[in-house]
């Protein structure tokens, strides 16, 4: 019976079990070993050591690349974390109207990237776009020239993604409303005002969301595409501003056929993205408040 | 003398009154008023640039596209043929894109259902040897990025000569999607045993009691995944453009892309293809966003 039960599991698990060894860890070692050659699809591959990543030291599509995504990773995920907290506590209110409300802001983060991309490359024009007729508006003489700069190029991809930052708030949301109403009302007897229930309260419960959210938030930032490739495509300043790094090994490997040295540059962004998120999961202990060890299956 | 001192009772009680009542209440409303203020300000955030686009999209030809100040509104011009121009101009015909984007969903609803189904049906009420292990393996696979996998996929379906059709699209799905099978392995959890146990008493096998009693339960979960699945494949780019070379075969995502990139575009036009583009996610979206919340939020406090 119980051996029976065992041979059932696995023929249930089968489709996947295959796609593991077929479509992850083969591909896995396979990238690996196509890192070590030349392979390029007109030639059969040679075998040449760690040369490709010696050639990294040299290339500055490789360090410019780098910089991009971490500049975006470093200014981003402060910026998102802290807007979509702010609006996850404004949509928690109990006001008249609010379903229309929540409706309307969860609204863009459907939309893909690519449409996103689209839209606000033509609302930033520096010169005529109406992101910075409004900011005239107000006053501001001399506003950024956002996609055309070199500084401010970054910010103008985060502004796009603070447009579709819904998704997040929903997590906090959900978050903010599995918070015991006890804990509350305990706080209000103890005579806690309302800035120190956000503070004791609210904040440390949760953490589980914002960890959770850091993490989606970090593997994302490392593989930022179809903005990219939509504004940067057009070369010029874009070109290198908005090179992120998945970006560069889609053009060595997909355009310039280097598909050892892509492999190679994969690599590395992956080793990169892992200590980073190990980082985050070991300083997770200190910061990340679960109410009970059991609830957390 | 008590006149004097009623007076100064009364002004006593107004103040309190005006302590006690009027403040509180001014503060209450000034309050709501600041919130409605900001939420309608982020509202114009979310909307005017909608408005804005769908103006644009709307001008004919040879009416300047930006202007001072902007139009906001489409009040003025109403040149719906663009809409049509951009769906069937021969060049990009975006009709076409979108039906291709729709034929790579379907195959991927077919695979990720009926493989994802299965594998989370094992997990959540079968008991087998590895099944801890098996099962946090497939969580880290989650977090594998996709890169590390894409070059040698690549070459693997170019090898099996998939390149330039839609199987390298569709056929990794009836390998299943880990973070699907996590979602639809959680809610299959929470069914009692009972259910399995006395199906069992009555002769079901385990296939019988997979198909005819935990996966008609499973309806609520399943839709949850055909619309984060719809909005994934309607959305991706990177995929399409590895493995797709013909414009006959390119998906939304593609065509849009190549239009804003590659030519110097016909503004109007280009918001009308963008349009087309978000306007099906945005459907979804208003028909669906019950589920895709729940699914958003359980999700988040699983996690």
């Amino acid at each position: 019976m119980e051996r029976r039960e065992e041979r059932v599991a696995y023929l249930f698990l089968l489709p996947w079990l295959i796609g593991l060894v077929v479509f992850i860890i083969g591909p896995v070692i396979a990238s690996l070993l196509i890192s070590l050659t030349d392979w390029n699809l007109l030639t059969p591959p040679n075998w040449v050591g760690l040369k490709n990543y010696e050639k990294m030291f040299s290339d500055r599509d490789f360090y410019n690349s780098l910089r991009v995504t971490f500049r975006f990773v470093i200014m981003s995920l402060p910026v998102y974390t802290v807007v979509s907290l702010s609006l996850a506590l404004l949509l928690n209110q109990r006001i008249r109207g609010m379903y229309f409300f929540r409706t309307v802001l969860f609204m863009p983060s459907v939309i893909a990237g690519t449409a996103v991309a689209v839209l606000w490359s033509i609302l930033l024009n520096p010169d005529v776009g109406v992101v910075n007729q409004v900011l005239g508006t107000f006053g501001i003489a001399n506003p950024p020239r956002w996609l055309a700069s070199r500084d401010w190029a970054i910010p103008a991809v985060i502004l796009m993604g603070l447009w579709g930052v819904g998704g997040g708030v929903i997590i906090y949301l959900a978050g903010l409303q599995n918070i015991p109403p006890h804990l509350y009302e305990a706080a209000t007897i103890d005579g806690a005002n309302s800035s120190q229930k956000l503070r004791f309260v609210t904040l440390p419960m949760l953490t589980p969301s914002i960890f959770f959210q850091l993490i989606t938030g970090l593997v994302g930032a490392f593989q930022v595409f179809d903005v990219a490739y939509v504004l940067a495509g057009r070369g010029g300043t874009r070109a290198s501003a908005l090179q992120f790094y998945l970006l560069n090994v889609y053009e060595e490997g997909f355009q310039n056929g280097r598909f050892g040295y892509a492999s190679a540059l994969s690599w590395v962004l992956v080793v990169i993205a892992t200590v980073v998120i190990l980082i985050t999961f070991r300083t997770s202990e200190r910061w990340v408040y679960y109410e009970s060890e059991e609830d957390k299956s | 003398m008590r006149g004097s001192q009623s007076s100064k009772q009364t002004h006593i009680s107004t103040a309190r009154r005006l302590h006690d009542d009027i403040i509180p209440r001014a503060r209450k409303l000034l309050r709501l008023l600041v919130l409605y203020a900001i939420l309608i300000a982020l509202c114009g955030f979310v909307l005017l640039p909608v408005s804005w686009m769908l103006t644009a999209a709307l001008k004919p030809d040879d009416v300047p596209f930006y202007t001072i100040p902007p139009h906001w509104f489409p009040i003025e011009h109403f040149e719906w043929r663009n809409f049509e121009t951009a769906l069937l101009d021969p060049v990009r015909p975006f009709l076409r894109f979108t039906v291709n984007t729709l034929i790579i969903f379907g195959g991927n609803v077919v695979g990720t259902i009926f493989s994802c189904t299965l594998v989370a049906y094992a997990f959540a009420r079968l008991r087998f040897r590895g099944s801890g292990f098996l099962f946090n393996v497939l969580i880290v696979t989650m977090l594998i990025p996709w890169q590390s996998q894409m070059i040698p996929q690549f070459l693997l379906f170019l090898e099996l000569g998939w390149y330039g059709t839609y199987l390298p699209l569709i056929v990794p799905s009836f390998a299943g999607n880990a973070f699907f099978i996590f979602l639809i392995r959680q809610y299959m959890r929470t069914f009692p045993r009972d259910l399995d146990e006395a199906a069992k008493i009555d002769g079901c096998s385990y296939f019988g009691i997979f198909r005819f009693i935990i996966l008609p339960l499973c309806r609520p979960v399943l839709a949850v995944v055909v619309v984060f699945m719809f909005l994934s494949s309607w959305g991706d780019l990177l995929g399409p453009l590895i493995y797709l070379n013909n414009t006959d075969q390119f998906t939304i995502a593609i065509g849009l892309a190549n239009f804003a990139t590659r030519y110097s575009p016909n503004t109007n036009l280009l918001m009308a293809a963008n349009l087309v583009m978000m306007i099906p996610p945005v459907l979804v979206f208003f028909f669906a966003q019950e589920q895709l919340i729940g699914g958003i939020a359980s999700v988040g406090l699983k996690g």
